[in-house]
């Protein structure tokens, strides 16, 4: 039996295709990279079916080439997100997204003590374990687990 | 250390830990050393904590500067609404050096990127209390003669107990043997553990507090009632961790038992007339200790 291939959400001619997001986590992503904000124009598809995920998300933005340092920041609710780099319609570069050492103003700490919860700090974690997933907070040294996870 | 907060006690390498308690030696040999006469040292305690407040103010008085300062949040700004950030900023130009106690976590860290002069963490909520554990070194330096290859028993609530924590990590510098005598509702926690285990330092759990033979060193802390979900399992186990002198018995003769203070009745007071007891000595050398903390961080020694 053949598969019946067909895009979802259409093609774009230069940009970025941000795939394998898990379906849950879209509107995160949006709003960890900020896409809300920006002038150019931005597809993206929710729900869509995946082998992989059961259902993902995929986000294209035109025109937009990301620095890892930024695209980094959402490996913490997409770590299996595949980039895409296009280029007149042809993707001309598949890159992975990596979990950084240190977290700076993205997740909220757990602890309800610490001090980052309590006046306008900006939070900042170290990356104790990238595959159990372990934050520790630069101010109260507390660890945020991904079970505890909250964006700000 | 010249000019370097303290707000943990792994911002110090085993040198300047060691560094530290040679001038606290030097400072309890001579306590009267006025060497700071020209300097205003701000002590900020947004929470009430006499026994530390006395103790850094004594050790602020005998190096000869003035304090400025509050004893507790009621009659500072922070009831008008101030944020820390504002209160440091403000302060740090008034004052050479900022002593801070403050009921949340991570404000120490907060304050010390904040200010323009070194801060000194107090106790900072659950999480640091970096001079408790340099006087807890200090006097199980002395009473043993070293710091090396020593066997702790520590007791009590391991779970919460910050003094525990900071001290075990700071000990861990020193090839020791750690005895963990806790109920299982207040055990060591899991990454203390795992640090240890990183660090190839040997340690047992234990719920019952016996083979006290061994110890060199027996860290008692207060089983708080508060800390159990359970008021019945508190009922149950409050008594086992008490400390009589009868059980003193057939220790080393070196054996001494620390407490952070205050205690409630976890050691019991026929402990006091032992030569064995040594918890209000070690309050003592909180004020030498906390003289040569300052006297490193304003370059003075």
């Amino acid at each position: 039996m053949t598969q019946h291939k067909q895009l979802q959400v259409s093609a774009i001619e230069n940009g970025t295709v941000i795939d394998h997001i898990p379906a849950e986590s879209l509107f995160v992503v949006i709003n960890i990279l900020g896409l809300d904000t920006i002038p150019n124009q931005i597809t993206f598809g929710a729900n869509l079916d995946s082998r992989k995920l059961g259902k993902k998300a995929i986000i294209k933005v035109s025109d937009k080439f990301f620095e890892d340092s930024e695209i980094n920041k959402i490996s913490l609710v997409a770590p299996h997100a595949k980039l895409n780099i296009i280029r007149d319609y042809e993707v001309v570069e598949k890159r992975d997204v990596e979990i950084p050492d240190e977290i700076i103003g993205i997740v909220k700490c757990f602890n309800p003590k610490c001090i980052t919860n309590n006046e306008f700090i900006k939070t900042r974690f170290r990356v104790e374990d990238k595959n159990d997933l372990m934050l520790k907070c630069h101010y109260c040294e507390k660890i945020t687990s991904r079970s505890e996870l909250k964006m700000v | 250390m010249k000019n370097k907060s303290l707000v943990s006690i792994s911002d110090y390498s085993r040198d300047e830990i060691l560094h530290i308690l040679e001038l606290a030696a030097h400072f309890e040999a001579n306590p009267n050393q006025p060497v700071m006469r020209d300097k205003v040292v701000a002590s900020l305690f947004f929470e009430p904590s006499t026994r530390t407040r006395l103790s850094f103010e004594t050790a602020i008085n005998r190096l000869g500067a003035r304090v400025i300062g509050f004893s507790d949040s009621a009659s500072s700004s922070t009831s008008k609404g101030e944020t820390v950030k504002d209160t440091i900023k403000m302060v740090s130009n008034y004052a050479d050096l900022i002593v801070m106690r403050h009921p949340l976590e991570g404000s120490a860290r907060y304050a010390s990127e904040q200010a323009d002069v070194p801060v000194i963490n107090a106790g900072d909520g659950a999480n640091q209390h970096p001079t408790q554990t340099l006087l807890d070194l200090y006097s199980i330096q002395k009473t043993q003669g070293t710091l090396e290859n020593l066997t702790v028993f520590m007791v009590g609530d391991l779970k919460y107990g910050r003094t525990v924590h900071s001290l075990l990590m700071a000990l861990s510098h020193f090839n020791p043997r750690f005895h963990f005598v806790a109920p299982a509702e207040l055990a060591i926690p899991k990454e203390y553990k795992i640090f240890l285990e990183k660090k190839n330092i040997a340690f047992v759990e234990q719920t019952e507090m016996n083979n006290l033979d061994k110890a060199d060193i027996l860290y008692m802390t207060r089983v708080q009632k508060e800390r159990f979900s359970d008021p019945m399992e508190y009922e149950r186990v409050k008594n086992a961790y008490v400390l009589k002198n009868a059980m003193l018995a057939n220790t080393k003769e070196n054996l001494r038992v620390l407490h952070p203070l205050p205690r409630v009745n976890e050691i019991h007071t026929d402990v006091d007339a032992s030569p064995k007891a040594y918890y209000f000595k070690q309050a003592e050398n909180g004020v030498y200790t906390r003289m040569a903390i300052i006297a490193a961080i304003m370059g003075l020694k």
